[in-house]
């Protein structure tokens, strides 16, 4: 219906009783001057799919929430400065130590603020929830190929976000100065030197001069309040408008076509339902905080260049980098044309560059290797997908591996084993790992569509035996409603590509590089079952 | 545009769009035998929509925990007034902050399940249907766009008057150098690659304790034993954090026959008294785990072992150079001095080092 | 630095022996609590050293322990002989001499280390691995202070500490700072433990008694370093071994630790715990209501 600009809503609150006059005098007041309305019109009414694993991306802006409220908590009380300062407060294994203004001030949060303590450590495990959150999110998404075609700049944009939120996370981890921290800082001091030929500049700007100089946390401080927080806002608002713009994806199921979304309204169940996550997040939150220690800086005490603890690891995301450090085998540093060539840094910084950037950019390889220009909205389970489905988690042993060799002296402590076997067999996974991942993934991907299409065909064994009347023994199968089957057969099927000349009657050599990458996707694939199948399956 | 009103005519998961390029399946396999989808299958009711009763309950659930909710916020700031911090008392701080943790969090927690529940139980449970449309523009919006370039090009003359276009966009590239210049005093003017290849260590600099600044006598430094060392002369400075990243030592003594010293540095040691750069040439770490048997340094950051007998070199991980070696000697005195700095830089690698 | 007069060399009057060891044995295991026992025990042996210690100050700067050469009584040392026949001469030799390749010889490790090895259950070695580890103490309290005044007897070398550092109510401020530099490195800042080359370790020091943390620091078993008394004082042992109580004695104020192991525990609880609970609530949100 069309209506005049302020029409819309008088209409509608004609029927309202006496009681609602403020509320309909307000709307009222609010749309003549906002035109809110029409946003209302649009958003109130959209369709929201409901599946669990949707749900991830919203853990994690609420975790970003929580981390925006606390911070700014932590802010009112924290002083970013390297100005040495003799500590007085009440922690007595630090009094009369001297240290920097950052540290003390962290002190005294923790222990001269009621509630002080509590609020750093929402802030520390929000953090990691809000990461491990996008970790998370990032797998489903890739796993169920949401990515693809219209949603690749959202994927990247979501990357972006994921290299953010770790760039927030290694910054806020260094603000209190303490000596956890500050070896942290070191060994990303040791890495930027490494670098050729700017190195050695980086370090000496970032520092402020040499190691650890006396301006880290105040800079870091900005940008971990200001500029991050407001690149991860943007970013996360085009993120969400995108979101808007492209519609959820949603499971293939009965009545979920591409062309539809089934779902809740955002009012009133899905505002509700996002409403409350909210608050279970924000409550979880706080309750891991109110029972479990996270990051006692006091006991690390204040950063000096001389000490250090054994078990000395960054937070939770910063770790695949802190364990491809320690996977470099020796001797990787040469002196070539009077230069130092720290392959030892260099080779990491490669790896990751090259994991990250294949992370950030598989959307547009796949898409590129199908040819595939059609919107999809609806995603696929990973089985239908088992090229895709063993590449993540080839993926994902490389990244676990790496992970988890920044724990290689702990895992050697508590294994009862010795660290140097720890890294030999660390060095083996990280390239033997994610070739049998891929392997096996594939395999069982193929064996699990082999076997929907048994049963989409057959039914499932119901486990009772009958006596036909010759005598012979038969389990009966029970077929599938229409509605399950749909689940099971309803998939994209893709065959490997057929190189052909150009116009101009050439085989390029990206087309040729196309083909193989094609082959290598599709080569092994399970097609779905047809209506003509299921006519013949009947007759068995 | 996408026309469905249900599934029921849509093949595989593919779609039904008209426009060439949107429709291009790539490799893709469209079959025309595909199974059809069956459509929404038919809405189930829950208890709450049948039984009134159960429907009352939920209602009581859902505003108990409301008032539940309260109670835990109200209960947080009671705990906050309930359990105060007194200073230097640890367990004050603990039952403060898992009070009023608790609090905020039954407030929290209690808020979010009743929306939830709310939402679940007694708003609408069906689900409802909205179509989609293509993510593109239509294509009189699209030419309108274009148009609308066309014309501002036209208008502007920016395709058309080439030396105005090169000229801004020149401009525009020089415009952000200043703001990189601007970056250079974040550091004092100085040649980084001079300042990393030396240390406060001269000849004659006492070795002192870490991080007392006690001079060390020779005598004092018995076998098995490792002392942290720092120049003396470090405390007080103004940039003591940065001399002491560099100047770290350790200072361990061995059997004097254990020492396997290279051609020039016999005398580097003190009978069997051996000072080393504790800055891991690795990372930067320091290289502190010294284990009195195997006379082996453990960096515990990333693993690189170095053996004291052998002049520090890598016998494991990821670095690659031994840990640079401090000349050492003993004063008139009998303490523990320096005969010069490092022969080398110390700590990572970097470019300029070689 | 403190390095006043806490400083100065103490020493355990030689017939203090016997009788009050036991009494500290018991003390000990409370780990650190203070008891009146405790405070009597200070006082006793506060007078007797001060009344006629001698001091003995060796150019090596050996200990600052009561160096029990020739300290204990001869019927102990008699019956820590046979102790030691029974039970530590297949590997040390009759006469602890060392058995090449098999055991160390055991002249002037003192009876600190006696105390500290078969004190924790260390020796006898149950079987050759990386390091010997930690095992149910075999020997009663007499048995192993009879044995240490047998290996004291043979060779002079570091003894059991003085009480007065084990009170554990010394300096917690410089004992952390002291712990960082000279022993975080391997133990954890926390005192959760590390670490080391081979399959070795430095192993956790929640819990360790006070006598066996200062005898450890002086003996160096193992591959842990010696820190003599030049290199950590007397009075700055006794500050690190109030850190460590003041660790033991004082939970964390944030609330569970998570075994102090840092980062990498908290990160797997995250993923673990946290982003469980989260996703069993996406599972419930998502589940359709009966």
């Amino acid at each position: 219906m069309t209506v005049t600009a302020s029409r819309p809503v008088e209409a509608e609150v004609e029927p309202i009783s006496s009681g609602g006059k403020f509320t309909t005098a307000a709307a009222n007041y609010i749309d003549e001057r906002t035109s809110i309305s029409g946003l209302v019109k649009e958003l109130g009414r959209k369709i929201f799919p409901d599946h669990w694993s949707f749900m991830l991306g919203e853990v994690a802006l609420y975790s970003f929430i929580v981390i925006l409220l606390s911070g700014t908590f932590l802010t009112f009380f924290f002083q970013p400065s390297m100005a040495e300062v003799v500590y007085h407060g009440s922690y007595v294994p630090l009094k009369g130590i001297t240290m920097s203004a950052a540290y003390s001030s962290t002190l005294n949060i923790s222990f001269d603020i009621r509630g002080g303590l509590l609020f750093r450590q929402v802030h520390h495990w929000a953090a990691l929830l809000f990461i491990a959150a996008i970790g998370l999110h990032m797998l489903r998404v890739f796993f169920t190929g949401a990515f693809r075609k219209p949603r690749e700049i959202n994927w990247f944009i979501g990357f972006v976000l994921f290299v953010l939120a770790m760039a927030e996370g290694f910054t806020g981890y260094s603000l209190p100065d303490d000596l956890l921290s500050g070896n942290g800082l070191r060994i990303i001091d040791g890495l930027i030197k490494g670098i050729p030929v700017v190195g050695t500049w980086i370090s000496y700007l970032l520092f402020g001069g040499e190691f650890p100089g006396n301006k880290l946390v105040a800079e870091f401080y900005s940008i971990h309040i200001l500029l991050l927080p407001a690149i991860l806002v943007a970013a996360l608002g085009v993120h969400l408008l995108l979101m808007v713009v492209n519609k959820h994806t949603q499971f293939a199921g009965p009545g979920r076509t591409n062309d539809n979304v089934v779902g809740v309204p955002i009012l009133p169940v899905f505002a509700a339902k996002a409403g409350g996550f909210f608050f279970v997040i924000f409550g979880v939150i706080v309750l891991i905080a109110s029972l479990f220690t996270i990051n006692p800086i006091w006991t690390y005490g204040p950063y000096d260049p001389s000490p250090i603890s054994a078990g000395t690891q960054p937070d939770w995301y910063i770790g695949f980098a802190d364990g491809a450090l320690r996977l470099v085998p020796p001797g990787w540093e040469f002196v070539l044309w009077g230069h130092t060539w720290s392959f030892n840094m260099i080779s990491v910084i490669i790896v990751l560059v090259v994991f990250l950037g294949l992370v950030a950019f598989y959307p547009f390889i796949e898409g590129w290797v199908t040819g595939d220009k059609r919107e999809h909205h609806i995603t696929d389970r990973p089985r239908n997908a088992p090229t895709r489905t063993a590449i993540g988690a080839a993926g994902v042993t490389f990244y676990a591996v790496l992970w988890a060799a920044a724990s290689s002296d702990l895992m050697a402590t508590h294994f009862k084993i010795t660290l140097e076997g720890v890294i030999h067999t660390l060095q083996a996974l990280l390239i033997l790992g994610p070739i049998i991942a891929y392997h096996v993934t594939k395999r069982v991907c193929l064996a699990l569509m082999k076997k929907d299409r048994e049963i989409a065909l057959h039914g499932y064994e119901s486990g009772r035996i009958v006596r036909l009347p010759g005598g012979e023994y038969i389990e009966v199968h029970e077929q599938l409603s229409d509605y399950e089957r749909w689940r099971l057969v309803s998939y994209e099927d893709y065959t490997p590509l057929m190189i052909r000349p150009n116009r101009q009657g050439k085989i390029t050599g990206a087309e040729r590089f196309r083909s193989s990458l094609s082959r290598w996707f599709f080569e092994d694939r399970i097609s779905p079952i047809t209506k003509g199948e299921i006519e013949q399956g009947g007759h068995h | 545009m996408a026309q469905h009103d249900d599934g029921g005519t849509n093949a595989a998961a593919g779609s039904a769009v008209e426009h060439s390029d949107l429709s291009d399946p790539g490799t893709a396999v469209v079959s025309s035998d595909a199974i059809q989808n069956p459509g929404l299958p038919p809405h189930r009711l829950r208890v709450t929509d049948i039984d009134p009763k159960k429907e009352k309950t939920a209602e009581r659930n859902v505003y108990t925990l409301f008032y539940l909710s309260i109670v835990g916020s109200i209960f947080a700031v009671a705990a906050y007034v309930a359990f105060p911090i007194t200073p230097g008392n640890t367990t004050s701080v603990r039952l403060n902050t898992l009070f009023l943790g608790l609090g905020i969090a039954l407030g929290l927690l209690a808020l979010g399940i009743g929306a939830i529940y709310w939402a679940k139980n007694l708003m609408r449970g069906d689900e409802l249907t909205e179509m989609r449309h293509t993510t593109r523009g239509s294509d009189a919006t699209r030419e309108r766009a274009v148009e609308i370039f066309k014309e501002g090009n036209q208008e502007s003359g920016f395709g058309r008057r080439s030396l105005i276009r090169n000229s801004l966009i020149g401009a525009l590239l020089a415009f952000p150098l200043p703001g990189i210049v601007l970056f250079r005093d974040l550091a004092p003017a100085a040649d980084p690659a001079k300042l990393l290849s030396h240390t406060m260590w001269k000849k004659g600099t006492r070795l002192t304790h870490d991080p007392s600044g006690a001079p060390i006598k020779a005598s004092d430094v018995t076998l098995g034993s490792v002392f942290h060392v720092i120049p003396e002369g470090l405390i007080g400075r103004e940039d003591a954090l940065e001399q002491k990243a560099k100047a770290a030592v350790l200072v361990m003594r061995l059997e004097p026959d254990l020492l396997h010293a290279s051609k020039g540095r016999e005398k580097w040691n003190y009978n069997g008294i051996v000072a080393y750069s504790k800055i891991c040439t690795h990372a930067g770490c320091p290289v502190a785990l010294y284990e009195q048997q195997t006379h082996h340094l453990l960096c515990p950051c990333h693993s690189s072992t170095f053996d004291v007998e052998h002049e520090c070199e890598v016998i494991f991980g990821p670095a690659k150079r031994p840990l640079p070696q401090l000349p050492i000697t003993v004063d008139s005195e009998g303490y523990l001095i320096a005969q010069s700095d490092f022969h080398e830089p110390v700590g990572p690698s970097f470019w300029e080092r070689s | 630095m403190k390095l006043t007069n806490k400083e100065l060399p103490q020493h355990m009057a030689k017939n203090s022996s016997t009788a009050t060891r036991r009494t500290r044995s018991r003390l000990v295991k409370s780990k650190g609590r203070r008891s009146p026992l405790a405070t009597i025990a200070l006082i006793v042996i506060g007078l007797v050293t001060t009344g006629g210690a001698y001091a003995l100050f060796s150019s090596t700067a050996s200990a600052e322990t009561q160096s029990s050469s020739a300290a204990a009584n001869q019927s102990s040392v008699d019956a820590g002989k046979k102790l030691f026949a029974a039970n530590c001469a297949t590997c040390h030799g009759l006469s602890a001499e060392g058995v090449n390749g098999v055991a160390p010889s055991l002249y002037g490790v003192g009876a600190a280390a006696v105390s500290f090895q078969v004190g924790t259950g260390r020796m006898p070695l149950a079987n050759q691995g990386p390091q010997a580890e930690q095992k149910p103490v075999q020997f009663t309290d007499a048995q192993v202070t009879a044995m240490a005044d047998y290996i004291a007897s043979l060779s002079p070398g570091p003894g059991i500490p003085a009480k007065k550092y084990l009170g554990g109510n010394d300096d917690a401020a410089e004992g952390a700072e002291l712990f960082r530099v000279n022993c975080a490195m391997c133990h954890n800042v926390a005192g959760a433990g590390g670490a080391l080359t081979e399959g070795k370790f430095a192993p956790a020091l929640s819990g360790v008694s006070a006598e066996h943390i200062y005898e450890a620091m002086v003996t160096g078993p193992q591959n842990m370093p010696v820190f003599n008394d030049k290199n950590i004082t007397p009075a700055q042992k006794a500050d690190i071994i109030t850190y460590l109580k003041y660790l033991d004695k004082n939970p964390s104020p944030g609330g569970i630790d998570l075994g102090n192991l840092g980062p990498v525990a908290e990160g797997l609880f995250i993923w673990i715990f946290g982003l469980g609970a989260v996703v069993g609530v996406t599972i419930w949100i998502a589940a359709k209501a009966n």
